[in-house]
């Protein structure tokens, strides 16, 4: 079975056949091309591919695109205004919190989830609200440098 | 993981509705939040033809308060709750926020969390490892292979809210063909890792309450696990309990992860009247100790679990009467 939902991607309002049985990973990857969103284990494990949906952070591999119907979904694909780097991308950047890169596009959604949240988190918050996010590169100490980095930048959002 | 998914989603508008779906479509499943059950899907853990949709239910996604119990919809997630300040009412509750990753627990429900399946080395992999392994007497296969001269399943019920709600005295509304009743948490649940719920066939969990005067108690809860974040409970303790003049008046202990059920132990008299001392400490964990046998369903062994369900226990009340005592 199949059928046509609604839903707003990355800013847009669009409409799409998605069979009932699809996880929103998929969706996201194999039919709009999103491919930003990385798929790590398949499991809930390792937030690989964390998007938004209605600004919370969730799991795409553990969700059902239909259960997105009439939501709003963004992906690491949204984040930079007109082609430029996000304060969080620049961060990450700048102070090293990205190497091979796989969980990046998950550990800035999950950031950006935050400071939507809590524009000025302490180190034990921002532990937290990336805990379900595995990197298997960096150690963290520099995601959590690259978020503070971020918070220092200023600007909430973009 | 990556077993193809196949099956058709009912989306039903109220609980009826979708307990007429369940009873006219064998072998259908509820979803609510999908974190558990997804994962399973996944791995090949059962193939249902159908699944029925509980997110768009109204009726169980309400918050609201009843003069003597706050009365939670099944499908309200734990986010939610955690949003709403659940764990400053009832402290227990902070098991909330003890359950899996911030990502999941924007999906996971309360529901989906008391109804969690029963968890065990040898099940949770994908098919090609279980076949691999022969499966096993929970799916698939004839021989448990964590007590393979039994005929019984020990998966461990591995929910973290579970235990926080059973001390704190909660109720769950459970909705069939026969209509809707409510009964007491510990009654949702059974000793058989194969078939640890007593939901009968189509039944659904619509609404969880507490008693409001719950809120008065000195509650709380503590987990162990191998990290901090995302890993099921090796052995979770919930401990409610009131305690005069340094004395414990009240206890309930309630323990998960060890067993196919969470168990409730509220039958104390040795400890109660008494000040938490080493040997009324004692006394309790070994009449928890009667009950909880964890077994190589983990990691973990067996024993280390039993031990730090024990730990926690002690570390608990302990805690839990010093902090009465400086509230005065
Ligand atoms: C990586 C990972 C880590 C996790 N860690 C933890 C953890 O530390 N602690 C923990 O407690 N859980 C953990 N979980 C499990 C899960 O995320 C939570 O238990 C969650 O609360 C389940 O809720 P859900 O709404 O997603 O359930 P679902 O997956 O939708 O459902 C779970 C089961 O309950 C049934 N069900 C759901 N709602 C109802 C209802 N209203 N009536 C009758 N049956 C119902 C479903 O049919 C299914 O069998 C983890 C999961 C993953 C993937
Ligand atoms: S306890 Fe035994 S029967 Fe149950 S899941 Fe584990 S191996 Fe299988
Ligand atoms: S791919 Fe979704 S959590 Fe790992
Ligand atoms: S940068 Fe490689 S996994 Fe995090």
């Amino acid at each position: 079975m199949a059928s046509i939902i609604g839903l707003t991607i990355n800013g847009r309002k669009q409409e799409h056949l998605i069979p009932d049985a699809m996880l929103l990973v998929d969706f996201l990857r194999d039919k709009l091309g999103l491919t930003g969103t990385k798929k790590g284990c398949d499991g809930g494990e390792c937030g690989a591919c964390t998007v938004l949906v209605d600004g919370k952070q969730r799991l795409g591999c553990m969700t059902l695109a239909k259960s997105v119907a009439g939501k709003t979904v963004e992906t690491i694909e949204s984040v930079g205004p007109h082609g430029r780097l996000s304060r969080l991308q620049t961060a990450f950047h700048e102070k090293l919190g990205t190497q091979c890169g796989f969980c990046t596009p998950g550990m800035i959604m999950a950031a950006e989830s935050l400071l939507r949240d809590n524009p000025d988190p302490d180190e034990d918050e921002i532990r937290t609200a990336l805990s379900g996010n595995l990197c298997r590169c960096t150690g963290y100490v520099k995601i959590i440098e690259s978020v503070q980095a971020a918070i220092a930048a200023g600007e909430v959002g973009k | 993981m990556s077993a193809e998914m196949d099956f058709e989603l009912a989306t039903p508008k109220d609980a009826s509705e979708a307990v007429a779906l369940m009873q006219a479509n064998p072998g259908a499943c509820y979803i609510a939040g999908g974190t558990d059950l997804v994962a399973n899907l996944r791995r090949g853990i059962g193939a249902p033809p159908m699944l029925i949709a509980l997110d768009g239910i109204a009726e169980m996604q309400t918050i609201a308060e009843d003069g003597t119990h706050l009365v939670i919809g099944a499908s309200v997630t734990l986010a939610r709750l955690m949003a709403e300040g659940l764990p400053k009412r009832f402290a227990a509750m902070s098991a909330l926020a003890e359950v899996a990753g911030p990502g999941l627990r924007e999906a996971a429900t309360i529901g989906g969390n008391l109804c969690l399946d029963t968890r065990c080395i040898f099940y949770n992999q994908s098919k090609w490892w279980r076949k691999a392994n022969g499966y096993c007497l929970k799916l698939d296969g004839d021989t448990c292979h964590v007590a393979p001269k039994g005929k019984r399943c020990h998966a461990a019920f591995s929910g973290d809210v579970a235990p926080a709600l059973l001390v704190l005295g909660a109720e769950v509304q459970v909705v069939g063909s026969g209509g809707a009743r409510w009964m007491p948490l510990s009654d949702l649940y059974r000793e058989d890792g194969l078939d640890h719920l007593t939901l009968g066939a189509g039944e659904l969990l619509v609404a969880v309450r507490i008693p409001l005067a719950a809120a008065a108690l000195h509650s709380g809860y503590a987990k162990s696990r191998l990290r901090k974040a995302v890993d099921f409970p090796l052995a979770g303790v919930a401990v409610a309990l009131d305690c005069k003049d340094g004395r414990i008046a009240d206890l309930r202990v309630a323990v998960t992860g060890t067993n196919p059920r969470p168990i409730l132990f509220d039958h104390f008299p040795d400890a109660i009247g008494q000040e938490p001392t080493g040997a009324v400490l004692d006394a309790i964990t070994r009449e928890i100790g009667k009950d909880i046998t964890p077994m190589r369903t983990t990691n973990m062994p067996g024993m280390y679990r039993r031990q730090m369900a024990g730990v926690l226990v002690k570390r608990l009340i302990t805690r839990l009467c010093a902090g009465q005592g400086a509230k005065g």
